[in-house]
């Protein structure tokens, strides 16, 4: 059912067009109005196409799978309710944008405007296509974006941006909460397929956590249906262009989270929980939406608060909880896009004539443009409930519904009794609408003289005003069917039984409507009295208590962020070491004992010395670690104690490797303190030092217990595996070589590429490096200008063969004894080392011709075309190869491509530490003073 | 003897941490080799000590588990290019910043 993808994909390529479209004249004007008009009318042709399969009662979908293990795929899915949601969004979205056309003044941006506007009637139309929880919260969240962007429109004005911003952070904060009840009901329901969940009814309304979901998909829904107490931010959205509040505000957006709990009617619906929430709100919003809407001066002000009334009317209906009142409320949820759309492009007529929206001045209109006043007097009569319209008919239903509930008890009877009374407000405010604007005298202060809008701006008003009387003359034959079909797609089974029509005799309902309209037009002449009352309270306006929080909000965010991020590198790490002594020493809580079960080593005297002498150096290093030269030399102790506990543990390989990567350290720092001071200043505050110490020591205490509940409980290790593989698997007795050769060759491709990128990222930061003195240290002694050592160049000289000799030596035994590619590496690279401290650089690269990034490359690339190799044969990359061979006096020898594998190993080990050292000793010479200078 | 060993551990992170906490670049770089050190040690004995067992195949009965010991030797490795990295930008920084403390500039009062 790919079709249900064009009518969601269309308006987003109907706005990608529109922003290519430059708008220079009328004709191009016209031009992107076409295009922008293409796309829900196409989407309206395949409705209409597809509308004989969804009125025989088929459920069309797609489906495409995206992430199926986290319950994400992407799924359309059209039944009853959303094909009435898609009349509705496509059919007003053609009306609107064709109205926007000559509403725009000539110097607004009509392609933004238009591409928004599209961008908004897709995201309506994914959500009410959704068929997966988190789709639909997703478009939910991008007609909240779209939204934003609308009511921004004219992004110079003030109110503007304040609403904006007001409408984003209301619907979105409503959008989070949705989002964790979509995940809740998700997780309740074991799916986010829409089928699957609203099948699932009985096992959510049991769930112990039913309440919480409830409460959040609801926050969800009331931000977005502006319902009381959300209902502040719609009234301060009215500051976007009028088509968009005839669009968003009135027809569709808000209308989404009436949608919402149509959607998950069969799931949520029937519980005391969902009664109680939706009518006591539905009821508040119904009556304040209605009440304030009588006291605003602002023709769009008294739409947007009759909106939230009537978005109040439909929750309460739905809140009801009877398959009747289901119907009624769908029923008024139609009949109230069509008359409110209209009278929002009346207003924007109004607007757009006359320069103003002010009641107090907008008066006696109907000498100036009788036939809008009439559509407009027509559609607030719709509104009020004026028999033979469409408004009359869902009201009565409603009236209806209220009087056949008793869930209140013995006090039933206020529901009606508060529902005649939100009518009488609605005939009040609907008579004001009528009365004030197209009668009552004469205008007051124009800047203009208003007159009849351009014949086609009048068009979209026109089809819907006769879309209000068609349905209140004939409502069986023009919404019958689409209303029994959405009833059924919403209450997941068949519809009631009821009967639209105009007249059901003389019943209560309709005494209801008689003293509605009774005290609705004694209201509004008396409203003076009213006016004067609700003077007396001070006025709040939720915008300036709105933009106070957020003041408040930002103020205290930066206030923080002040705070925290105060650009001092020590206080970020003891944040963060902090953070991480308590994630670790936590769980150390619910540890009963340390000590585990494994049989315990016995008392060692050799390492109880070395372990002596180790403690000592490391709090030597510590103590005089502002002496730098003396605790360089007691840290070097460290690492020599350490490999000597490597080699006491049997672990000959490491002791190799922290014995030659300790040299090369220690020549480094070496390096290191020539460029930088010798002694450090005295800075700490005793304090600090003692807070520092207090972490280090928290710190040390939790790790050293964490390593002694490692060491003391034994654990299942996969060791065993590669131990019974090294041999006939890698072909190689020294399991760790084999480990890093060939099981975990992938490992050590990645680690040494690190090692060869460290070491040109070195090689970069030391180029181009402004040093400052140079030839002297910090106090201003000149550096010693001796010739290098005799001794030490005649030993080294003789050394390096030998030296190199072992590295071979080591390199080949690698794979069946301890050495290998690493050790090796370092062994040659401490080698040619000391020929540099021995003989300094300048003699070292007279003699050695190598230039030290081609030999990492070189060795990348060897470990790398090993790999690779292996692919050649039809193996995975990395598959090692072995076998033995016999050579005449040599004996037997084994060849593995693992050793190859490892000459890379060795080239870029050897590249990488001279590359270092060596260019870091170069700066060391180049500025020293020459012997005679 | 484990628990001298993790008393090993426990004392070089503590220093370890205490001179990454100062305020000078040779400190903090002294503190990282010293918490490197730890670090080793700690990965390498996850595996359990084992005193006095072969490390190659055939030429004793109990042998120490290889696999701590692959992971740490990559890490020493790796560890001496961090160390290099760091103490190259601390040269740099002390040659475009005039000194060498962590944060790049004198702190105005001793603190």
């Amino acid at each position: 059912m790919s079709m249900l993808l064009w009518i969601l994909l269309l308006p987003l390529l109907s706005a990608i067009v529109v922003l290519s479209v430059k708008t220079t004249n009328a004709r191009s004007a016209n031009m992107m109005t076409a295009i922008a008009l293409s796309a829900p009318l196409i989407g309206l042709g395949v409705l209409i196409n597809l509308a004989p399969r969804v009125f025989a009662g088929d459920v069309l979908s797609w489906q495409m799978s995206w992430l199926p293990q986290l319950g994400l795929d992407f799924s359309l899915r059209l039944d009853g309710l959303a094909f009435l949601f898609l009349c509705l969004i496509l059919g007003i979205g053609a009306l609107v944008l064709f109205y926007a056309r000559y509403y725009l003044h000539r110097s607004d941006p009509m392609a933004r405007f238009y591409a928004s506007l599209l961008l908004f009637m897709q995201a309506m139309i994914g959500i009410v296509l959704s068929g997966n929880l988190l789709q639909l919260w997703f478009f939910w969240e991008l007609t909240s974006i779209s939204s934003f962007l609308l009511i921004s429109y004219w992004s110079g004005k003030s109110d503007a941006r304040k609403g904006a911003r007001m409408a984003l952070t209301i619907t979105g904060a409503g959008g989070l909460a949705l989002l964790a009840g979509l995940i809740m009901l998700g997780q309740i329901a074991g799916s986010y397929d829409l089928n699957e969940v609203l099948a699932k009814a009985q096992l959510v309304q049991a769930h112990a956590d039913y309440p919480l979901m409830l409460g959040l998909i609801l926050l969800g829904a009331f931000t977005k249906s502006a319902q009381f107490p959300f209902h502040f931010w719609l009234p301060n959205a009215m500051a976007a262009p009028t088509p968009v509040s005839a669009y968003l505000h009135s027809a569709t957006m808000v209308k989404a989270g009436i949608f919402l709990l149509m959607r998950f009617y069969p799931v949520l619906a029937g519980t005391d929980l969902w009664f109680l929430l939706l009518t006591v709100t539905g009821l508040m919003t119904l009556l304040v939406g209605a009440y304030f809407a009588l006291f605003q001066h602002d023709i769009k002000g008294l739409l947007a608060y009759s909106t939230i009334s009537h978005l109040g009317l439909i929750t309460l209906l739905i809140g009801l909880d009877t398959d009747l009142a289901l119907v009624a409320a769908i029923f008024h949820l139609l009949n109230h896009a069509i008359f409110k759309a209209s009278l929002f492009m009346a207003a924007g007529i109004i607007d757009h004539e006359t320069g103003s929206r002010d009641m107090r001045k907008i008066n006696g209109l109907w000498q100036f443009m009788p036939v809008t006043a009439t559509l407009a007097m027509v559609a607030a009569s719709a509104m009020a409930g004026v028999p033979l319209l469409n408004g009359f008919l869902s009201k009565e239903m409603f009236f209806t519904e209220t009087l056949h509930q008793s869930v209140f008890g013995s006090l039933s009877w206020v529901l009606p009794v508060l529902a005649t009374t939100a009518a009488v407000l609605s005939v009040a405010y609907s008579a004001r609408f009528v009365h004030d604007i197209f009668f009552n005298g004469q205008p007051v202060g124009l800047e203009r003289i208003p007159h009849e809008p351009p014949r086609y701006m009048r068009i979209p008003m026109e089809v819907l005003v006769a879309l209000c009387i068609l349905v209140g003359l004939f409502p069986q034959i023009i919404v019958g069917s689409l209303l029994q079909l959405a009833a059924a797609a919403a209450l997941q089974g068949q519809p009631p039984v009821y009967s639209l029509a105009l007249w059901h005799g003389l019943n209560v309902p309709l005494l209801m409507s008689l003293l509605a309209f009774i005290g609705g037009i004694l209201l509004y002449f008396n409203r003076k009295q009213l006016f004067l009352f609700q003077a007396g309270f001070t006025s709040v306006r939720a915008i300036y208590q709105f933009e106070w929080v957020m003041q408040r909000l930002t103020q205290l965010a930066v206030k923080f962020n002040r705070w925290f991020d105060r650009g001092s590198f020590q206080f970020y790490v003891s944040v963060l070491l902090w953070a991480s002594v308590l994630l670790c020493g936590y769980p150390l809580f619910n540890l009963l004992s340390l000590t585990g079960n494994r049989e315990l080593l016995a008392f060692d005297p050799v390492v109880a010395v070395s372990a002596f002498v180790l403690v000592i150096c490391a709090v030597a290093t510590v103590l005089l670690h502002r002496q730098r030269l003396l605790s360089l030399v007691m840290i070097s102790g460290v690492g020599l104690i350490i490999s000597l506990l490597f080699v006491r543990y049997s672990a000959p390989d490491l002791a190799l490797t922290q014995l030659s990567v300790e040299v090369v350290t220690v020549v480094l720092l070496m390096l290191a303190l020539y460029f930088l001071p010798h002694k450090s200043v005295k800075t700490s505050a005793p304090s600090r030092v003692l807070t520092d110490l207090l972490l280090a020591a928290a710190f040390g205490a939790v790790i050293a217990s964490l390593a002694y509940a490692m060491m003391t409980n034994s654990v299942d290790s996969i060791a065993q595996y590669f131990l019974e593989n090294a041999k006939t698997g890698g072909g190689g007795t020294n399991v760790v070589n084999v480990i890093l050769v060939d099981f975990r060759g992938f490992d050590t491709f990645g680690e040494i590429t690190v090692l060869g990128i460290a070491a040109l990222g070195i090689y970069k930061l030391l180029t181009g490096i402004p040093l400052f003195k140079a030839g002297a240290d910090m106090d201003g002694r000149y550096w010693s200008n001796d010739r290098h050592p005799l001794l030490l160049a005649v030993v080294s000289q003789a050394l390096l063969p030998l030296a190199l000799m072992v590295s071979v030596y080591i390199f080949f035994r690698g794979h069946n004894m301890p050495g290998g590619g690493f050790v090796a590496g370092l062994i040659t690279a401490v080698a040619l080392v000391l020929q540099y401290v021995a003989q300094g650089v300048d003699w070292v690269k007279q003699r050695l011709v190598l230039a030290y990034p081609s030999l990492i490359a070189a060795g990348i690339l060897f470990a790398f075309a090993t790999g690779a190799g292996s692919l050649l044969v039809g193996r995975p990359f990395l598959t090692s190869w072995f076998d033995y061979f016999h050579l005449p006096i040599v004996g037997d020898i084994e060849l593995a491509s693992a050793m190859v594998f490892d000459l890379g190993v060795y080239l870029t080990v050897v590249g990488s530490t001279l590359l270092i050292l060596a260019n870091l000793g170069k700066l060391t010479t180049k500025h020293r003073p020459q012997e005679n200078g | 003897m484990e628990l001298i060993i993790a008393a090993i551990i426990g004392l070089l992170t503590c220093c370890g941490v205490f001179l990454i906490l100062r305020a000078r670049t040779f400190a903090v770089m002294l503190g990282l080799t010293m918490l490197s050190y730890a670090v080793n040690l700690f990965i390498f004995v996850s595996g359990g000590l084992t005193a006095g067992a072969g490390a190659v195949l055939g030429k004793t009965e109990t042998y120490a588990d290889p696999l701590p010991q692959a992971l740490v030797l990559t890490a020493i490795v790796i560890g001496f290019a961090m160390t290099a990295f760091l103490v190259v930008l601390a040269i740099r920084a002390r040659a475009e910043l005039g000194n060498d403390h962590v944060d790049g500039q004198q702190p105005q009062e001793p603190r």
